[in-house]
């Protein structure tokens, strides 16, 4: 279990999160959403130990990370993160990376053990075919499942991702997240992922936490988080909140405060012709 | 790359003003104890050898060490000032004359003491609440480069011609080392810097991802990149200090190596060394022999065939 208390951080001068509070059970789907520079990312990079917290404690599973070993919390907490540098390495080399925290002290190579740990999250990714291509070489959506890989070779139980979908067609949107919800579901990962599109995050998260100004606004499941009220007045943007006929999930509605007029449409028409 | 270097050790053997042939050589190491030709091959070139080979490896891992902390193909252990402070230390041993009281044991000392008070200085001044800031270490280093420049130019033009020739030969930098002693401690530092380094080589490769990745991976981030920082400039250290500013060995063995090994420093790290080894042998036989009796520089010859042959092979990988 994941359990943040009273946690504030940021950088040098700057202050970005203060008193965040909250936990997420064990298999649990936890979406963040939040306007930009809220403080998304910097709450998963103090949860992956990058930035110490000034106040508050961060515990997995009853233990604080800031007291675990490096290698220790690498075989529990995995991070998708945004833009790793990805230099002429193969999708297979970088995978055998994800292994570095299984190394021993005098350990240089990979054992069978880690080939077959990689093996297993390149086929879980669908990587397996492009084991030999270069990263530079890959499109956008195929490096984040490579990325993803990665991460799964490490073994963890908690799974971090920071904005995964961002930039990808709705294509390899609905991709990665159908497979982090497959890994949720089938191996027990604990997810949390930070999310900008909030009908992603409506349609993914069984719980959502929504930030603002470094502060958690309301959390809870999504259905409850994801209302018209609180996403106008974090993101000070009049929405609409209605159903996924499908999924039965709440998706949002923009409502423009400048809308179309009939006098563009006209316009538009004679542009046309 | 092993295979390489013993080849062009034998070479460097043979080669030189009295030549001699390759099947002499093992009759020699045998029973020729005593004649003028062992004397040659044991008291003069594999001296040259053994230095060339723990100088060139060095500057070589040292580089390869660097570039992939910093993750900066341009940076090499004379980018980071470290050479500068080692050529002001033997500047100033030569204008103030501390070699004559104290003997040649000097020169490589204030060597090592200025790539010391180099290695120092950055430290202090880049290193806060126990992070070390790569960028601003990186242009430190840039600066101190030019400040020891700028004050051997002083010293140089403040002092007589003898001192100057002194300090021009020296930065020029030779393989031509009379003391065992200093070609021991040399050796042996290389040699136990290499192994130290090597405890780093997974660290090296999770930093080629950022260092933010390589703290997911499990790496101490920052105890990584000090023991690495200390490991490069010692090594850079000795090696100034013992043989003088042999340039591009550094920048230029680590990216050729690459194009073979590929960027993984657990192959890229030994057969840097290696490999650099190899260069500045092969140099110093051509230093040698180009125009013997008389020896050219060997920091001209890295350079011009270091260079040459760098431009070379990018536009080859460039166009294919």
């Amino acid at each position: 279990m994941l359990k943040v208390v009273n946690l504030t951080c940021g950088y040098q001068d700057k202050t970005v999160l203060s008193g965040v509070s909250f936990e997420a059970g064990d298999g649990e789907f936890l979406g963040v959403i939040g306007p930009n520079g809220s403080g998304k990312t910097t709450l998963l990079r103090a949860i992956s130990r990058v930035i110490p917290p000034a106040v508050g404690r961060i515990f997995w599973k009853g233990e604080d990370i800031q007291k675990m070993p490096f290698k220790d919390l690498a075989k529990e907490v995995a991070v998708v993160s945004q833009s790793p540098a990805l230099d002429g390495m193969t999708v297979e080399e970088f995978v055998l990376l994800g292994r570095i925290p299984y190394y021993r002290a005098f350990q240089f190579f990979e054992e069978k053990k880690d080939y077959r740990a990689a093996e297993r999250a390149m086929e879980l990714t669908g990587m397996s075919d492009f084991r030999g291509r270069t990263l530079n070489r890959m499109s956008g959506g195929e490096k984040q499942l490579a990325l993803i890989a990665r991460a799964l070779a490490q073994e963890p139980k908690l799974l971090l991702l920071d904005e995964p979908t961002a930039h990808l067609d709705i294509a390899h949107q609905v991709r990665i997240l159908d497979l982090v919800r497959k890994l949720n579901r089938d191996l027990g990962l604990t997810v949390m992922i930070v999310l900008h599109d909030l009908n992603l995050a409506g349609e993914y998260c069984r719980k959502l936490l929504l930030i603002e100004g470094g502060k958690v606004y309301r959390s809870g499941l999504a259905e409850e988080v994801l209302n018209y009220r609180d996403i106008r007045d974090v993101y000070k943007t009049p929405v609409l909140v209605e159903k996924n006929p499908v999924s039965l999930k709440p998706y949002i509605v923009l409502v423009s405060e400048n809308p179309e007029t009939e006098k563009d449409r006209n316009s538009d028409n004679l542009e046309g012709e | 790359m092993a295979f390489m270097l013993l080849a062009v050790c034998l070479v460097a053997l043979c080669l030189g003003s009295a030549g001699i042939p390759v099947k002499k050589i093992f009759p020699l190491l045998l029973g020729g104890r005593g004649s003028t030709e062992y004397s040659i091959l044991f008291d003069i070139r594999l001296p040259r050898i053994i230095l060339g080979l723990a100088v060139g490896g060095g500057l070589a891992l040292a580089g390869v060490i660097l570039q992939g902390m910093f993750r900066n193909p341009l940076v090499e252990p004379y980018t980071l000032g470290i050479s500068g402070g080692a050529a002001l230390g033997v500047s100033l041993n030569i204008v103030f004359k501390f070699y004559k009281t104290l003997g040649v044991m000097t020169f490589p000392f204030f060597g090592f003491l200025g790539a010391l008070a180099v290695i120092g200085i950055l430290y202090l001044v880049n290193l806060r609440k126990a992070t070390v800031r790569l960028q601003g270490l990186l242009l430190n280093g840039v600066m101190i480069s030019f400040i020891s420049s700028s004050l051997i130019m002083l010293m140089m033009s403040l002092s007589r011609a003898e001192d100057i020739h002194g300090i021009v030969f020296w930065i020029m930098g030779s393989l031509d080392e009379p003391n065992w002693f200093i070609i021991k401690i040399t050796a042996l530092a290389a040699v136990l810097l290499f192994l130290l380094s090597y405890l780093f080589c997974r660290d090296l490769n999770a930093f080629a991802l950022g260092e933010e990745e390589a703290a997911h991976l499990g790496i101490p981030v920052e105890r990584s990149k000090q023991f690495l920082f200390i490991i490069a400039s010692l090594l850079a250290g000795f090696g100034v200090s013992s043989a003088g500013m042999i340039g591009f060995v550094g920048l230029v063995v680590p990216h050729f190596v690459r194009m073979f090994t590929g960027p993984d420093h657990r192959i890229l790290m030994p057969a840097s060394f290696l490999a650099g080894g190899a260069f500045l042998i092969f140099c110093d036989t051509l230093a040698r022999t180009v125009i013997s009796p008389v020896e050219l520089p060997v920091g001209v010859i890295t350079g011009i065939l270091g260079g040459s042959f760098f431009i070379y092979a990018l536009s080859r990988k460039g166009n294919s």
